[in-house]
């Protein structure tokens, strides 16, 4: 294999190659969304020129070619995380797959039932499970973050009981860049009987996912994330446990046997897979991971993490620069504010510059109320950027600060 | 004797062509934000805030001899700049002319990526905050 070299790597996104108002590109903005390589942009394209039909349907040769290609993308995923393919149900994203979870395990609650999340939950992580507590009289339990940015720990037996059904929680947070003890606090979830959602939307493009080794029963991640197109997402569950729950959606594929009078379902996954699916965004998030898979994977989060730690020494030297979640444990994504200027300036200012990160709340607002601040800077990056970018992030930040003050 | 809405527009447009880069651009529009008058605190209500931007704005609309008058403010700088502008185009002009008026002057500057609604600082929500105020009055 060769070694990770992140200057060869950037020939692979064409999109890196952009200008924006006059200037390159740099794309600090990759918790939001990743950038595509040709050869997952390449791989829709063939699907449509070469195999496109529907999937599970026709005996003719293309449906055919569609179920296959579909299906070793099942293959390709189970794989990069640990799982078997009856264990992962495609869906349109993280939102939807946890959706799915709040529904179909939902079903299986009774009125007084706990769900723990976290303070530091993205609202796709908070909403469903307030929709579910609303439906079936449950109760929704917070676990609370602490100022640096990391879980309240000391409070885990306190909020995690065996009233507790389930625990959802974010592997790492994407406001914060906090990474979460995960197997820890699936292992004490486990211990008081409760079941473990784990949303990895935010780790999956930035370590080694395991599901056996982690142990948890869901898991769930958005392919835009991971380097494939959006509207197209994982959710893994525990074969057994999602054998044992009912549907989320009825319709075509889902079914074994439908009379007017009663349906039998299908079997994992294709039970939770009601309709036709998004075939060519399945096959895009294959070639994705077989993209992952081809590079020195482990040289690309070696880089990337060498990229945090250089962006937050550098991000220290600035003036009145207050960083919004200071864990031990982060991933190259940092959220911050300088004195008291507002995000959206500084994020207006960074993009005439050439520079795309995200200002604003991001889908955290419980966690924005807590620190009392209206939004931050964030910078996200990937292993596809460069200690050069984040050089010149510096001077354009810096040059925006000037400007505004 | 008032200027019209399109000389004031074509006046912030000349003024706009004598910068050379987006820095001196941003620099008056950012110097504008901070000249623009503030709204007193307690005026900053939940009815005088336009909603889908990033940074907060809150919009006051009067009438003062048939003539709108607009005061607003921001969180943001740049955003205040901005609205600085449309208020010096918009304000003290009748609402006739407000609601059928065209404000051409935005792409002309080279802000027209801030009308995207995705862009969320709300530049669409002001506008269309501006002529519903103005609307309301004709409707009087």
């Amino acid at each position: 294999m060769i070694p990770f070299d992140v200057h060869r790597v950037r020939q692979d996104f064409p999109i890196l190659q952009e200008t924006v108002h006059g200037k390159p590109l740099i794309y600090f903005d990759n918790g939001a969304s990743s950038q595509k390589p040709h050869q997952v942009i390449d791989r829709i394209r063939h699907y449509y020129e070469k195999e496109h039909s529907n999937v599970h349907r026709g005996v003719h040769h293309l449906s055919a070619k569609a179920t296959e290609a579909y299906e070793a993308a099942r293959k390709t995923v189970a794989d990069f995380i640990g799982a078997t393919t009856e264990e992962i149900v495609f869906t349109k994203g993280t939102t939807d797959a946890i959706n799915t979870v709040a529904f179909s395990f939902g079903e299986t609650l009774k009125p007084g039932d706990e769900i723990l999340i976290t303070g530091m939950e993205h609202h796709s992580n908070i909403v469903p499970w307030q929709m579910l507590c609303e439906r079936k009289s449950c109760v929704l339990k917070v676990l609370p973050v602490l100022e640096n940015g990391t879980l309240d720990l000391s409070k885990l037996d306190q909020f995690l009981t065996e009233k507790t059904k389930l625990f959802s929680f974010v592997h790492v947070s994407n406001t914060l860049g906090t990474v979460n003890p995960a197997k820890e606090l699936i292992s004490k979830a486990h211990s008081v009987g409760a079941k473990v959602l784990l949303d990895a939307a935010q780790s999956i493009q930035h370590m080694p996912i395991n599901v056996q080794e982690l142990d948890c029963d869901f898991l769930t991640f958005s392919g835009h994330k991971v380097f494939a197109p959006t509207g197209i997402g994982v959710l893994y569950g525990k074969k057994e446990l999602m054998e044992s729950l009912p549907p989320y959606q009825g319709g075509g594929d889902m079914i074994e046997y439908v009379t007017f009078e009663k349906t039998t379902y299908n079997t994992m996954p294709l039970k939770f897979e009601a309709g036709t699916p998004n075939i060519s965004g399945v096959i895009a998030l294959g070639e994705a991971l077989n993209y992952l898979n081809s590079l020195d994977l482990q040289g690309a989060f070696q880089h990337e993490e060498a990229l945090g730690k250089y962006l937050r020494s550098h991000m220290r030297e600035i003036p009145k620069v207050r960083f919004i979640g200071e864990a031990p444990e982060t991933c190259s994504t940092l959220s911050f504010l300088v004195g008291d200027l507002h995000p959206f300036d500084l994020g207006t200012l960074l993009d005439q510059q050439g520079i795309a990160v995200r200002t604003g709340h991001h889908c955290t607002q419980p966690l924005m109320q807590q620190y009392n601040i209206p939004g931050t800077v964030r910078a996200s990056l990937a292993f596809y950027n460069t200690h050069e970018e984040i050089d010149r992030f510096i001077a354009a930040l810096n040059r925006s600060i000037q400007l505004l003050s | 004797m008032n200027k019209s809405i399109n000389e004031l527009q074509d006046e912030v447009i000349e003024e706009f062509a004598l910068f050379d880069d987006w820095m001196e651009k941003y620099e008056y529009i950012i110097d504008l934000g901070k000249d623009l008058p503030l709204i007193e605190e307690a005026k900053k209500t939940e009815d005088r805030l336009i909603h889908g931007c990033q940074s907060r704005v809150w919009v006051e609309a009067e009438v003062l001899d048939d003539r709108m008058c607009f005061t607003a403010d921001s969180e943001a700088i740049i955003t205040k700049g901005i609205i600085s502008l449309l208020i010096r185009v918009l304000s003290n002009q009748t609402p006739e002319n407000i609601v059928k008026s065209e404000l051409y002057f935005i792409g002309k500057i080279g802000l027209q990526e801030h009308l995207s609604p995705t862009r969320a600082n709300g530049l669409v929500g002001m506008i269309n905050r501006l002529k519903s105020e103005a609307i309301k009055q004709l409707a009087k």
